[in-house]
């Protein structure tokens, strides 16, 4: 049996590698997919807890998550397309047109 | 930690067996390179152009509409196991999630995303002037 | 299970059903024809106030999880108010800027239903996708003119922090769901009660992710930082919509979570909250002076804003809790209108939202900078304006839960903050007009009916605030 803090530490490790994604890694595809992770990690911390805790809770839980995540996603590429067709880069130093 | 060391015997093997053969053929096998034998392989069909140009966005519309509609699937399935549990209010739940969909459905259908090629567009717009 | 009561759910029913109505109207438009679809939001949204109205005192609840409180109708009325104006002002831009209608009236109602969800949810989990619902409407919004490329950029960077923030919210709500075993915030709540003694690691992970979760959402220093692109980028009427409504429902669902749930940890948090309010109101200030962009500088002007509604909830008072409500209802509409004379100022090319485009507006314009001045005289705080009342009770919660420093700190950010307010108004009445600036645009009915009655519920809560003031402090009694 593998004890909760395990997971717990996995899914920290995942959560961590999503939030340096996003901050490191300089393309907007790639920063979108560690927010994916994030998300995934969480998702991962769900189900532990909710095994831990004897209910099926966190199982359902993750469902909606991921029903987001899609949504997410899909505004997101969107939103992506959009901007590519404007500069024709996926750099986030390209788009300069407002002070980050 | 013993129940992982199976895992890791077996990991080491495979790496270890794979690595031997490679090395194995590099250092044995003859070599003459010919145009076609350097080519990348796609079924025994020659290579026709680039697979890195630009796809139209319609790939991409109906790539989002599917991940969309896709997850909602997964609310079908703990549904249909509880089913009897879950009665008429469960039906009537599932339903109503389903009428908020197909709005979406119907939004996208009439928008035209589902319409593939110049010809499917043609037509709808021949049949929405004449409906005007 | 399934027998509750549908009764809490009806408010959040009328937009959803308006907002579907929209979308279906849109899929059977023919090409160029035209549909009163902004009319049929504004029939939902009614619809929505109506319902809140009669649900006023019966405390309904639906699925254990939404919550028809006072508390949550209260700030569903505000939102319905912000929707109507919202769609009032949006009428004249939807036509001059050719955006699509049925896709902006059905994304503006589907944010509002995720708003009003969020401000009456009773459960982390339906918090969370609330705030989903209407993330996903706003960054569309935003980007909805996908012409424009700095419109498209600021999308792109509130949508990135948006789904980055959010998944910080969610790794909250997991922490919370281990300890407690429930996302429901009575049984959080009664657990954490029990616990209030001990500080498990958990719990504290989960509060300081939860807040770290909000702060982005509310645009807390230091997480404000997609605030001025997002609010620069995004066309005017949308900027409005956002910076009130977002921040209503996200206040909403702060003071619920914090203030009910996590009470008996505020020994906890409520320190960080105090610095953070302090930071927030101090950086939105003083950047805020600096800006020669007017979206720009009312964006700092509404991180600070963020910052004063924060003390509020460090008071934690009676006199505090009612008062962010209070606020709330001042800021939304102070600023809605604010931004919906910017949006009508513009035109489809150029926003025309550059401080020197505002020069001599009193001589084209007379009636808009007259109404400017009023919008931007409350959001200073000077009297006799609604922003005024709101003000002075932050700050006397916050004096008479001995946080002498925090309302030293407000009252002297509002001072200066005053001055980049003035600035604008001495622009728009001293200044000569700039011989090649372009005549601004007409102004329909429609808008100008919205901005009266802007101005008018801002002079009358100034002149008297005691009935709506009465309301908060009753609304707040029912939950804390």
């Amino acid at each position: 049996m593998i004890p909760l803090s395990d997971y717990l530490i996995v899914s920290a490790i995942l959560f961590a590698i999503g939030t340096a994604g996003v901050f490191l890694r300089r393309n907007l595809i790639t920063i979108l997919l560690s927010v994916e992770i994030m998300l995934n990690a969480v998702n991962l911390t769900f189900v532990a807890f909710g095994r831990y805790l004897g209910s099926v809770d966190g199982q359902i839980i993750v469902f909606f998550v991921m029903t987001v995540a899609a949504a997410e996603a899909a505004v997101g590429l969107a939103i992506v397309i959009a901007l590519f067709r404007h500069r024709e880069s996926l750099n986030p130093e390209a788009f300069t047109a407002l002070k980050w | 930690m013993d129940g992982w060391l199976g895992v890791v015997i077996m990991i080491v093997l495979g790496v270890g067996f794979a690595g031997v053969m490679i090395g194995l053929s590099i250092l044995l096998g003859p070599r003459n390179p010919t145009p076609e034998k350097l080519a990348p392989y796609e079924c025994g069909m020659p290579a026709v152009g680039d697979a890195r140009e630009r796809h139209s966005v319609k790939f991409y519309l109906v790539a989002m509409i599917f991940l969309l509609f896709d997850i909602e699937i997964a609310f079908l399935y703990p549904w249909a196991v509880a089913l009897r549990d879950l009665g008429w209010a469960g039906f009537m739940q599932v339903v109503t999630f389903f009428l908020i969909l197909s709005v979406g459905y119907i939004y996208v259908w009439r928008k035209g995303v589902l319409d593939w090629g110049p010809v499917a567009r043609a037509v709808r717009r021949q049949v929405r002037d004449k409906a005007a | 299970m399934f027998d509750s009561t549908f009764d809490a759910v009806v408010p959040l029913l009328c937009v959803i059903l308006a907002a579907l109505a929209a979308m279906g109207a849109e899929a059977f438009r023919a090409r160029g024809e035209r549909m009163p679809i902004g009319g049929l939001g504004i029939v939902g949204l009614a619809g929505a106030g109506v319902s809140s109205v009669l649900l006023w005192n019966r405390n309904a609840a639906s699925f254990g999880v939404i919550l028809a409180d006072n508390f949550g109708l209260f700030v569903t009325l505000v939102l319905v108010v912000v929707g109507v104006l919202t769609i009032m002002f949006s009428s004249q831009v939807v036509r001059r800027d050719a955006l699509p209608a049925g896709e902006y009236y059905a994304l503006v109602l589907f944010a509002i239903a995720g708003m009003i969800m969020m401000a009456t949810a009773n459960d982390l989990l339906v918090i969370f996708l609330a705030l989903e619902i209407l993330s996903v409407a706003v960054y569309v919004l935003t980007g909805i003119r996908r012409d424009d490329q700095r419109a498209t950029e600021a999308a792109f960077k509130y949508f990135l922090l948006g789904a980055f923030s959010s998944a910080f919210f969610l790794y909250g709500i997991a922490f919370t769901y281990g300890v407690a075993g429930s996302t429901r915030l009575d049984r959080v709540g009664a657990y954490l009660a029990a616990q209030s003694m001990s500080d498990s690691p958990l719990i504290l992970m989960a509060l300081a992710l939860l807040l770290v979760g909000f702060a982005f959402k509310i645009s807390a220093v230091p997480f404000h930082m997609w605030t001025p692109d997002a609010y620069e980028g995004a066309p005017a009427i949308v900027t409005g919509f956002m910076s009130t409504g977002v921040k209503a429902a996200a206040f909403a669902a702060f003071a619920r979570v914090f203030l009910s749930a996590f009470e008996p940890f505020s020994a906890d948090w409520a320190p960080i909250v105090w610095i953070i309010a302090a930071l927030t109101m101090i950086l939105g200030t003083v950047v805020g002076v600096a800006q020669s962009n007017l979206k720009r500088m009312l964006a700092y002007s509404s991180i600070a804003h963020g910052g004063y509604l924060l003390v509020g909830l460090v008071a934690a008072n009676e006199v505090g809790k009612a008062a962010i409500l209070f606020y709330l209802l001042a800021y939304a509409v102070t600023n809605l209108a604010a931004f919906g004379v910017i949006a009508l100022l513009g035109s489809r090319d150029r926003g025309n939202d550059e401080l020197r485009d505002y020069a001599g507006l009193w001589h084209t314009r007379p009636a808009l900078a007259a109404l400017m001045t009023v919008c931007l005289l409350s959001l200073g705080g000077l009297p006799p304006t609604v922003g005024f009342i709101g003000k002075w009770y932050i700050f006397s919660a916050a004096v008479s839960a001995g946080y002498y420093g925090l309302a030293i700190i407000g009252v002297l950010t509002s001072v200066v903050s005053v001055f980049f307010y003035l600035r604008v108004v001495v622009m728009m009445y001293m200044a000569e007009r700039e011989v090649a600036a372009a005549m601004p645009p007409r102004v329909t009915g429609v808008s100008m009916a919205a901005l009266a009655f802007a101005i008018f519920v801002i002079v009358y809560l100034g002149v008297m605030p005691t009935q709506v003031l009465d309301l908060a402090s009753a609304s707040i009694a029912t939950i804390f």
